[in-house]
């Protein structure tokens, strides 16, 4: 067993959790293959709110894969990072909106 | 970035027996993925059989201008193999009658062959219906004796398929070389000028993208539509497909894999890939390769691990079509290269 809670090569192995749910697992990796065809939304422009999510939800394999299908779409590295600055700009806004909040609490406990 | 080939660095991975030893071994000898042989007997395709010969690839030497890093030739300017007048006769003689209605001269840098106008010259006599000059397009700016290439590929009539990494200056520099980009750029400009690459025209100009790294190419038509998009927009560039090749796991682009410890992921990443129907129309099904030195393969990926085909003809100077035909190709685990997504030829997608 390894001793990290991540293991890179785990991101192979993805597919597996089917084995022990089938019927959910297919309908899940079914979903997911739809989700990022070319639509409304080009598979390109997808990719990029991807790999902008995948920092936001912090998850180390999907950085790992939408870098990766970034790279073999021939999205830049610069796009990559603005993609990246979206997603800490929403994440960032969103904590300090709560600032309104505590403002608005701090004003009703004052004098 | 190396400035020198595996073969004049004495890495191991210059010798074709270190390769094939890593091909067989490690992750596949352990079990962890299949063995290409048995994915094809899986669809009851193996032995590996080809069908129809179309095209003749002649690879007329490993010398070249540039060294770049993916470069599954091992190619570059220390190189001193070349294929001889003789040779080249030898060559001629088989396409004058050969079958096959393509013609495509690799290297290295073809131009830099020195009987390479007299070859093409001689060769565009036969009537070939496509004949085809990978050009890496530097070649065409690296030294005044090669500036008119462009009107000599049009008096022949010969149809230029160009490496072109990617539209951006910085992924194309490090992949192949400072200043690759920007002599590129006036090298496909040039050709413009004379006519190549317009939309309707004769004149063909395609390009070759594949990947600088450790991934596999993306989607071809999709890749294709960003490459017009930029090379258009940015510096008036006209051109007419783009073929989107998958890098093979040998030579310097192996090195490199292992070097980098991407060696198994990207193995992974071709197994998975693999798509049976692009069995159907791998490369080697329709193509000959012959080497500078004259011996025949089932393609230039095995010339370059030294895998000469398994038929009673080897060489050019015996030359029949016929017997060839009747041969099993030989294949080993850089074989999932040709096979991944939408699969990977010459020609770029095969499906
Ligand atoms: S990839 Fe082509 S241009 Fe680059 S070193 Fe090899 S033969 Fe030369
Ligand atoms: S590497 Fe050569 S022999 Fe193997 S599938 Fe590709 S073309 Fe055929």
């Amino acid at each position: 067993m390894a001793n990290t809670y991540y293991d890179a090569a785990d991101l192979r192995k993805f597919g597996k959790i089917t084995e022990w749910s089938e019927e959910l697992g297919n309908k899940f990796f079914e979903y997911y293959g739809k989700v990022f065809e070319e639509g409304a939304l080009s598979a390109r422009e997808k990719s990029l709110i991807a790999l902008a999510v995948a920092h936001v939800v912090k998850c180390p394999y999907c950085i790992d894969a939408y870098t990766k299908d970034g790279l073999q779409r021939g999205i830049t590295k610069e796009e990559m990072m603005e993609a990246v600055h979206a997603g800490a700009a929403i994440e960032s806004g969103a904590t300090l909106v709560h600032g309104v909040q505590m403002m608005n609490k701090y004003n009703k406990l004052s004098m | 970035m190396a400035t020198k080939s595996l073969k004049a660095r004495q890495k191991d991975l210059a010798k074709t027996n270190k390769q094939l030893e890593i091909l067989n071994g490690g992750i596949f000898a352990e079990g962890e993925l299949p063995y290409f042989k048995d994915k094809l007997a899986n669809i009851g395709n193996f032995p590996l059989r080809p069908k129809k010969m179309e095209i003749l690839q002649i690879n007329v030497g490993y010398m070249c201008n540039q060294v770049c890093e993916h470069c599954h030739v091992d190619a570059g300017p220390d190189r001193k193999e070349i294929m001889t007048r003789e040779t080249m006769e030898q060559c001629l003689d088989v396409i004058r009658n050969t079958g096959a209605h393509t013609l495509d001269l690799t290297g290295g840098a073809p131009e830099m062959n020195p009987n390479f106008r007299w070859f093409v010259e001689e060769a565009a006599k036969a009537g070939i219906q496509d004949f085809i000059v990978r050009s890496n397009l530097t070649i065409i700016r690296a030294n005044k004796k090669y500036y008119d290439l462009p009107k000599f590929f049009k008096k022949h009539n010969v149809h230029v398929v160009s490496s072109m990494p990617h539209y951006t200056r910085g992924k194309t520099d490090k992949q192949r070389g400072d200043g690759v980009f920007d002599k590129s750029i006036r090298a496909l400009q040039e050709l413009n000028a004379v006519g190549y690459g317009m939309p309707g025209q004769d004149l063909r100009l395609d390009l070759v993208y594949n990947p600088s790294g450790a991934y596999l190419p993306g989607d071809q038509a999709a890749l294709e539509k960003d490459f017009k998009k930029a090379l258009d927009e940015d510096f008036g560039i006209q051109f007419h497909n783009l073929f989107a090749i998958t890098n093979l796991p040998i030579s310097r682009f192996l090195d490199y894999l292992i070097a980098s410890e991407n060696y198994e992921d990207y193995m992974y990443a071709l197994v998975e890939a693999y798509n049976s129907e692009a069995v159907e129309n791998v490369m080697c099904t329709n193509t000959i390769s012959v080497s500078w030195d004259g011996w025949l393969y089932d393609c230039d990926f095995n010339q370059m691990l030294g895998l000469k085909v398994a038929s009673k003809i080897k060489h050019i100077k015996d030359y029949n079509e016929d017997i060839l035909n009747d041969r099993n190709i030989i294949i080993s685990q850089h074989c999932y290269g040709c096979t991944a997504g939408a699969g990977s030829s010459c020609q770029g997608t095969v499906i």
